[in-house]
This record gives C-alpha cells, structure tokens and sequence, in this order.
C-alpha cells in the first residue's frame, strides 16, 4: 500500500510540473506595434520595383514622394518633400522646389539631386512599376536630358505631351516616385546598378519609420526614424509578422501576442466582433471585382448575351454572405473615391429580364461556357454563386480552377472564355483602370500593350480616343465629366460584368488607436498609432 | 581461413571490393540526383505558368517583359538552359531565386534549420514513445494496452494535422495559456539571440540565455508533439508488429526455456533484433520530417522549408524548388546511408557480408 501511495505522489507531482504553464500570458511590448499579415508576397523593397500590397504599406510608411494626397479627400494633393510646383505654359514640364530643411534617416539633407536621382534611376532600371513614370515619354535614353536638376532645391520634369496636371502628380505619389538617398544608395552600387541589389533588401528613406529587417516568410521590422520631418512616430518600432492562416491570425490576436490582424476572413471577423477587447475597422479599397467575356467567343461577343450576363449575378447576396464585409456592390469600372468615379448600380439580379435578353440574341436555351477561376476561397465562392445564378437562365458555366499564375498566365494569352478577376488600380488617378479597361490600342494577337480591353479582344477604337483626350483635359471638372461619360457607356456595352469594390477589414485590440486604412496599401499607416 | 584474411592479399581484395562498393554508391547516388534534376526541370518548364509574369507582374510594359524574358534565359533552347543550370549547380550555388534574386543556398540555409529543430525535437518525441508503446502492444497482444496504442495510432494516423494543430493551439495556447503561440520565439528576445545555428534550442543554450530557451521551448513543443505523434503513430505500429515477429522466434522460446526474466527477453533479445528494420522506419519518418510539414508550418507561423517550397512553388520560382528538391533528395540519399551503415553496427550478417 505504501507503494502505491508514493506512486501516487510521485505521478502528481509529475503532473502538477507538466501543467505548469511554461509561459506567461503575454502581452506586446508597449512601444511596439506588432502586425499579422500575409507577407510572403514581398520580393523587393527599392521603391523602382515595389508592387505588392504588403511591400506599399511598407514604403508608404519608411519614404516619402514628392506629393502625397489626402486619403480622405484625394482632391487634396498636396507637396510632401517638393515644397511647391509650377507647371509651364505649353503644360509639359513641371518645375519641382524642394522642400528646405529635410533629411533622410541617415541625416543626409533631402535636395533635389535627390530626387533627380530617384525618377532616373526607377526609369532607367525598368522594373516592373516603371510603366507609371514612362507613360509620360520618358525612356532610360532621354530620362537625363527630361528630367533635369537646375538648382540645388529645384528641377525640371519634361513630358511628351500635355498630360492632365492631376494625372502627373497623382503618378508622382506612387511608390515608384518616393524619393530614395542618393548618398547612401550609389555607397552600395555595383555594376551601375544605382545600388538595386542592396537596396531590394535594404533601406535608404526619409519616411517616419525605417527599414530595420526583412526576412523573408518571416519578420519585417521597422524602427521610428528620429531625422523624420512630420510629427515623431509615438511607436518605437512596428514589426510584421508573417501569419498565413485567419484562424491563427485570430488567436494571435484574442490572446493578445499581436495588435493587428490583418488577413481576417469573414468566418473571423463575425466571431470577433462580439470581443470586447477587439474592435473591426474597414476602410474602402481602389479594387474592383469583375467578370471578363472574351470577345473571341461566338456567344460571349453577342451584345444582348452581354447585357443579360450582368442580370445574372446576384450582386447584394454574394456581398451580404461570402464576401461579408469585405465588398460593397459597384458597377464601374471607376472605383470610388476617384476622380470622376460612377456610383450607378443599375444592374441587380434578374433572371427574367435576362432570359429575354438571351432569346433576342438568338439563344433562348442558354449555352455552355467555362469561366477561369483562381482557387482562392473568395473567389471560388463568388463564382460557384454566379454559377448557380446563370444556370437559372440556361448558361451552363464551367468552372476551371487555377492557382493565380495559372490563371493569369491563360488570360493573357487570351485562352479563356470569363475569367474572374481582382484589379487594384496603380496610382490614384482615373487613367489608371481607364487605360485598362476602356483602351484598347491595338487588338491584334500581337500586341505589345495587353490592357484588360484587349485580354477580351474588346475593340474599341472609339472609346481609346475618349480615353486618350481625357488624360490631355487640364480642367479637373471637365476631366472628370469625360470618365463618367466614358463608365456610362462602359457600364451598357462593356463585356465587364464589374460587381464589387474592396473593402479592407483588419481587427485590432482596443487599446490600438490611429492606424489608418487609406485607399490605396502605400496610404496605409501606421505613423500615428498609439497604445 | 581466419589467418588467410589477415594476409596482404585478403587486404588488397578487401579494399578493392571496398572501392568498388564506393563506386557504385557514387554512381548511384549522382544518377539519382541527376535524374531528380531532369525530371523537376522538366516539370518546372511544362507547367502552365509564365515564369516571366511571376517575376515581373501584371502590369510590367512589354519592354520590361522581354527584358526579363532575356535575363531569365528563357529564348535559349531547353537543353541549354538545362546545361546552363547544371553548371550553376556544380559549381556550388543553387542559383539565385527568380523573384528575390537572392542565393538559394543563403535562403535554404535560412529556412532550413527551422525545420531542421521542428523535426528533430519531433523525431526523438515520436521515437521514444512510439517504440515503448509499440513494444507494449506487441507484449500484450489483444489486451487492453494494445487496443489503446491501436487507438491512439489510427486517430495519430487519419485526423488532418491542420486541424489538430489548430485544435491543440485553441486548448493549450488560448485555453489554458501552457505554451507559447505560433512562431519560433517571442518579439521581445528575436533581438537579443544571436543566430549561431539557427537551431534556437541550441543556440540559446550555447548563449547560456536560459529565460529565452524556455521561450523557445514553449513555442516549439506543440508543433513538435503534433508532429512526433504523428511519427509516433507510425513507429508504434511498426515497433508492434517487428516485436510480434520476434517474439515468436525460436531463441525466444529458448531464452524462457532458460529461464531468463521476462523484461530481459523482450527488451535486450527480442527488441535488439526488431532494431534493425525500426531504423529504416525512423529514418524515413524523420526524412519525411524534414520535407517541412507545410500545413504545420502554416497553422504554426514556423518560417521552414515546407512553407518556402510551397511558396516558392505558387510564385513559380523553379531555382528555388529545384534547390529544395535537391535538399530533400540529399536527405533522403544520407538518411538511407545512415540507416545501411547502423545496420550493418547492428546486425553482424549484413556487416560480414553474408
């Protein structure tokens, strides 16, 4: 008996030792914002390549551009580094004077061969967001002559053409125009690469925070940049952390061990929003969900099967349900908040009137077809419910679904019947989606510019050159008068069936204040969040 | 004869069939790692995906796409651009990633050693308490030990990881705080850790930070009990099933006969001759370990191997999946060896050559 008794001790005390929690409930530094996002999508951190949604965020809060905007009036542009602005008579070449007084995170004074230095040199090395500085006839062989310093604080931005002032200055607040330290920069070139290879990995800004470490897959950490101009950031440090699941994201979050979470699905986001200690905050995003119909189908290119296509999606249910929160019900091509953007929801779900649309066009059956769809859970569940809709007026829609580079890679070739998409604009102007999906230059196989217009074989002569004058309109009024006009007959014609706009949802602790969900990823900040 | 062996002429034969034994593990081991090569390539080149776009994005003007297309090698013939690769590979480096540009190596060593530690904390979980327990159950056939080994195997063997390790998060992280969240270690000690090895069970150790150790500590043990029970499912039924084998034998039979206590026969007789296949099969859980449980490495926030190849995989960055193929191949290639040669310690037939 005695035995047992001491066996018995000696399994509880082994018992009490393994239940000992081997941690503490832990809490986040107070200094330091600590995120949950989905980062894996960074390859680069020189503003001359940035793209992706995670790395703008980034850049958005460690540089600053030469204009900035304010996110809850874009209308607003204002100078940032470049003080002030004038703009010459024929309206082809901006002046720029820099700001006085600024540094960079390393202490080097912000001037203007700086600048000069960061407009060339995203020129010149061509990657992928260049598209956006050489629209307006700049090429790596004339950027030296067209964009030209003329005083230690001031130079010259020439273009080909008279482009919109809105138009140039909503460019120049795009990563791809931050200004980047020239000194610290050319210290780490090598092979004229304008210090590319060190900078992908590195930092050299002048923004509120800066770049400490990237490790992929795994951390990005910034710290407060004490030379920064603006008010000092009130957090020490603000770090990254990569999360992929929601699920994790949202235990991370309840416990306490993160501030933000970023990747919340909608399944998340309901069961937090009863947590006293977590508040859902949601700000409006420039991207749009759309359906493609390929012009090259013989039922797709039919005008009334276009029209009825809109009426078979059930717009507010798929809002309502599976994109819960996360989009709002949108029909242009324009997101809101944009310059000119259309707010007309003419469209809803109506199977009859679609059903008399087919008839006319000669196909009262319905017919089969197969839609592309990325196997991503939220667009996979909008198109198994646009598939139910359109089955009820005979469109029998296949499915075939594809991770994103698949897909993508089929739609450009212009190898598909409907393709599902997402398209975030690049820059706050309209010409951004206008010159996608309403221009359409040349629709031959092989062209060499591939807007959305021309994935779907869309030829549209007429419209290309509606298009093309508004990015010459210097009058913003009128300007955005030619994009409603252009939406308007985008919206009847168009073989989009464009249905949401994003809504960006993020779940914070309470005691998180002052981040801001801007409209674009690099108007995201961070700079004034205290806790 | 045993004299005979010991002549200069049994030495030279000796080392000659040595030689030629080396030889032929070279061979074989560079015809697998060729082929291996060969066949992701081949893959990598055939799938429907635009290695281009992955780099460049949707966006990029033709200018930038035709330039990156060039870079990329991608106008040169297959062959070519095969050759091209394997002399990057000779010559040491991995090659660099399409869209990090950065070494492969310098990645993979990255990543690896998150694995690396996962595995191994895992593997020793699993090994000691699977083969225990699949001894048990091989002693107390049809009893009610075995049962509950059996039982405990099947649901280690079938229930998805993904949900139990979202299940063992919710209880032991969120529930009853006993371990740390997901990730390696905790903010507030990744700065003040040096990375030696990268192994941070290690390295804190060697660093002699002890309140770090029980953070990492705390953050590894879930995913590795997971992941142990899981091997442990595996080897227990092994284990079990080796011992019923053995203990059937005839020198067993002879060992009670002598009268040699029970816990002799099954754990030095019995259990020292069911080692020999439990190798091979703790060996390639352990291999398959190391691949990086993606799903593991998902729910557990654990930046591995797993999560880099399947990433790398979705970005269609064939250097980089072909640089962790070769890993894994090279891992399964050694672990086998390793097995080969314990057995040949273990078992005296395979090491006199009979």
């Amino acid at each position: 008996m005695n035995q047992f008794h001491t066996l018995v001790a000696a399994a509880s005390l082994a018992l009490t030792t393994a239940l000992t929690p081997l941690t503490a409930k832990a809490e986040t530094p107070p200094d330091t914002l600590i995120q949950a996002w989905s980062i894996d999508d960074i390859i680069s951190l020189d503003p001359a390549e940035v793209f992706e949604f995670t790395a703008s965020e980034i850049l958005g809060n460690s540089y600053q551009g030469l204009v900035g905007y304010d996110v809850n009036d874009v209308s607003n542009i204002f100078g940032v580094v470049a003080e002030k602005w004038d703009i010459s008579a024929d309206g082809k070449t901006f002046t720029f004077t820099i700001r006085p007084g600024m540094k960079f995170a390393s202490g080097n004074p912000i001037t203007a061969e700086d600048a000069v230095f960061s407009l060339q040199r995203a020129v010149k090395l061509d990657k992928s967001p260049a598209f956006i500085l050489t629209q307006f006839g700049l090429s790596a062989d004339n950027v030296e002559e067209k964009i030209r310093q003329t005083g230690d604080m001031t130079f010259e931005f020439e273009m080909d053409q008279a482009y919109a002032p809105t138009l140039v200055l909503y460019c120049l607040t795009a990563t791809v125009g931050f200004i980047v330290d020239k000194k610290v920069a050319m210290e780490h070139e090598a092979d004229g690469d304008f210090g590319y290879n060190w900078l992908k990995t590195n930092y050299a800004g002048s923004g509120a925070f800066s770049i400490r470490d990237w490790r992929a897959n795994e951390v990005v950490v910034l710290e407060r940049n004490d030379n920064y101009s603006g008010d000092k950031a009130p957090m020490a440090r603000a770090i990254y952390r990569h999360i992929p699941e929601a699920s994790t994201q949202r235990l991370l979050l309840e416990q306490g061990d993160i501030d933000i979470a970023r990747n919340l699905g909608a399944e998340e986001i309901n069961a937090l929003s009863s947590n006293p200690d977590i508040v859902i905050e949601s700000g409006v995003k420039g991207s749009i969900y759309y359906l493609g119909l390929s012009q090259k189908n013989e039922y797709l290119s039919k005008p009334e099967v276009r029209e009825a296509m809109k009426y078979l999606v059930d717009y507010q249910a798929i809002a309502d349900t599976i994109m819960k929160g996360k989009v709002q019900v949108h029909q242009a091509f324009l997101p809101k908040g944009f310059l000119g953007a259309l707010e007309d929801t003419p469209y809803s779900l109506n199977v009859e009137k679609a059903k008399e649309l087919l008839a006319k066009a000669g196909l009262p059956d319905g017919f089969s077809v197969t839609m592309d769809t990325r196997n991503t859970p939220e667009i996979t569940g909008m198109a198994q419910a646009i598939q139910q809709t359109m089955a009820q007026a005979g469109i029998k829609m296949e499915l075939i679904p594809g991770d994103g580079q698949q897909t993508l890679t089929k739609y450009r070739a212009r190898n598909h019947d409907i393709y599902i998409g997402r398209w975030g604009p690049d820059y706050q102007d309209p010409h951004t989606n206008a010159d996608t999906f309403a221009r359409n230059p040349n629709n031959a196989d092989d062209a060499t510019s591939k807007p959305l217009a021309w994935r779907n074989a869309w030829d549209i002569p007429e419209m290309t050159k509606m298009a093309d004058a508004a990015v010459l309109e210097a009058d913003a009024g009128k300007r955005a008068q030619m994009y409603i006009d252009i939406q308007k007959e985008h919206q009847m014609t168009s073989p989009f069936v464009i249905m949401f706009q994003e809504i960006e949802v993020l779940g914070r602790r309470a005691n998180v204040k002052g981040f801001v969900v801007g409209p674009s990823f690099n108007d995201n900040s961070f700079k004034a969040v205290t806790k | 004869m045993a004299l005979a062996d010991t002549s200069g002429e049994g030495r030279a034969s000796a080392l000659r069939s040595f030689s030629v034994k080396a030889a032929k593990l070279i061979l074989s081991v560079a015809v697998t790692f060729f082929g291996l090569l060969l066949v992701t390539f081949l893959i990598g080149r055939v799938v429907p995906v635009d290695p281009v776009l992955a780099v460049v994005g949707d966006r990029a003007s033709q200018s930038t796409y035709d330039k990156v297309f060039i870079e990329l090698g991608l106008d040169k013939p297959l062959w070519e651009q095969f050759l091209i690769y394997l002399q990057k590979m000779l010559s040491g480096s991995f090659g660099e990633s399409l869209l990090t540009k950065k070494p492969i190596a310098e990645d993979i060593a990255r990543v690896f050693p998150a694995t690396l530690e996962l595995a191994s904390v895992a593997i020793i979980i699993g090994t000691l308490i699977g083969i225990p327990a699949g001894v048990l159950a091989a002693v107390r056939q049809g009893g009610l030990a075995d049962q509950v080994v059996r039982v405990l195997g099947l649901v280690g063997y079938s229930a998805p990881i993904f949900w139990l390790g979202l299940i063992g998060l919710l209880v032991f992280y969120a529930s009853l705080g006993w371990v740390a969240g997901p990730g390696r270690i905790d903010i507030a000690y990744e700065y003040s850790v040096t990375r030696q090895t990268g192994l941070l069970l290690i390295d804190t150790a060697m660093q002699g930070q002890w309140a770090a150790f029980r953070n990492v500590f705390s953050h590894i043990i879930l995913p590795a009990s997971l992941l142990g029970y899981f091997s442990m499912a595996y080897i227990s039924r092994m284990t079990r099933s080796f011992m019923l084998q053995e203990l059937s034998q005839e020198y067993v039979v002879t060992a009670r006969v002598k009268g040699v206590p029970e816990w002799r026969i099954i754990w030095l007789h019995a259990l020292r001759n069911a080692a020999v296949p439990l190798i091979t099969v703790v060996a390639l859980s352990y291999a398959n370990l190391l691949e990086g449980s993606v799903l593991t490495e998902t729910v557990f926030a654990w930046p591995g191997l797993g999560q880099y190849l399947t990433n790398s995989l979705q970005n269609a960055d064939m250097n980089a999946v072909l640089g962790c193929t070769l890993i894994i191949g090279a891992i399964f290639v050694g672990l086998n060896l390793f097995s080969d040669l314990l057995y040949s310690l273990l078992d005296p037939r395979v090491r006199r050559g009979r």
